[in-house]
């Protein structure tokens, strides 16, 4: 592969990892502002690490720098504990009792469950996966 | 095409995208929300709601609120004024939506109050009294209850009547409605079945006139 090839392929993944952060960015303000359910705590630990992304990735991407590797990783690692953990209360394999949100909405609520598994902190997990994976496959390219 | 003119045209298609589903979704939800009007009036108002104004008016007026909820406060004489300036035009209903930690313990006092005929006069002291038994979102029955003997109310009689297990069922059923309707902060308004989307008193108000 010619390193314009290479250079393109790094780009395109980065672009995608910007469309993921973005449509979870865009999707969550969908759930809370149009759909109007509150976010629980933890959604919100989730938001935090989720919507700079949006804006790192974009900045990685005009033009590319691939230092941005650096600075969304710890956004993605951290995003991605809160998701794991967010996880496990609605499986019920923490105690809600165990988590920080025992005020305002309980964190183990489902407000959706699409095909009987795809909850909301699912879709949050799914998200940072991918982008782990996706910041995985630059970092080896680059 | 190159890299920039990519993420521009991405930027715009999923914010267009976002701001089309929102219209849809709106508007698919003001369409449910009239079918259920229609079909099932008992999630408006149920026999044991307090109602005031003729029940065949042309505009129903459906609030979910919380006595502990300050928005709910600042709205009240603001309805109140609208309701007697169309005086016999519109019905009021007031739903009970307890989203604070306590409030469940308010609103069995005023159900309590209304007991003995002052409903009204009770919630509007509860309003009034807010800041001082509910401050910071903390409602507070112990103060609150300090206040209720100025209404000349029977209070042996409330504490009594507060103790009523169908208060709770009540509690149960207008939180259950709240939730069907898709009610999540109060005050929540539905004027003939049609949610408030735009929160504010103005927006208010063009419903309310909106339906005569």
């Amino acid at each position: 592969m010619t390193k314009e090839n290479d250079f393109n392929f790094t780009w395109t993944l980065l672009f995608f990892t910007w469309v993921i952060a973005m449509v979870s960015t865009l999707g969550s303000l969908f759930l809370s502002d149009v759909m109007m359910y509150p976010p629980c705590t933890l959604c919100w630990y989730q938001r935090i690490f989720m919507y700079p992304l949006a804006i790192i990735f974009l900045v990685g991407l005009l033009p590319y720098d691939k230092n941005v590797l650096k600075y969304a990783l710890p956004f993605v690692g951290l995003g991605w504990l809160f998701a794991v953990y967010h996880n496990l209360l609605q499986y019920n394999i923490i105690p809600e009792s165990a988590s920080p949100c025992s005020q305002g909405v309980p964190c183990s609520a489902k407000y959706i469950e699409v095909f009987g598994f795809i909850t909301i902190p699912m879709l949050s997990l799914i998200a940072f996966t991918l982008l782990a994976v996706l910041l995985y496959i630059i970092k080896k390219r680059g | 095409m190159n890299q920039k003119k990519i993420i521009i045209f991405t930027s715009i298609g999923l914010i267009v995208l976002f701001i089309l589903a929102g219209y849809f979704y709106k508007n698919q939800q003001t369409t449910t929300l009239q079918k259920m009007a229609g079909e099932q009036a008992e999630l408006f108002e149920r026999p044991y709601s307090w109602s005031i104004g003729p029940k065949d008016a042309k505009v129903h007026l459906v609030e979910f609120m919380d006595p502990a909820c300050e928005t709910c406060a600042l709205f009240h004489p603001f309805v109140k004024d609208i309701m007697m300036k169309n005086e016999g035009k519109i019905r009021l209903t007031l739903r009970y939506a307890t989203f604070h930690d306590g409030s469940e313990e308010v609103v069995k006092m005023l159900e309590a109050a209304r007991m003995q005929g002052k409903f009204i006069e009770t919630l509007e002291m509860m309003f009034a009294t807010q800041r001082y038994w509910a401050s910071h979102h903390h409602p507070n029955p112990q103060l609150l209850m300090e206040f209720l003997p100025k209404l000349g109310l029977d209070m042996e009689k409330l504490a009594k009547d507060m103790k009523d297990p169908i208060l709770d069922k009540m509690i149960a059923q207008d939180m259950a409605d709240a939730k069907a309707l898709g009610a999540s902060k109060t005050p929540a308004y539905f004027v003939n079945g049609k949610p408030l989307q735009t929160f504010g008193h103005e927006p208010l108000k063009e419903l309310i006139y909106s339906a005569f």
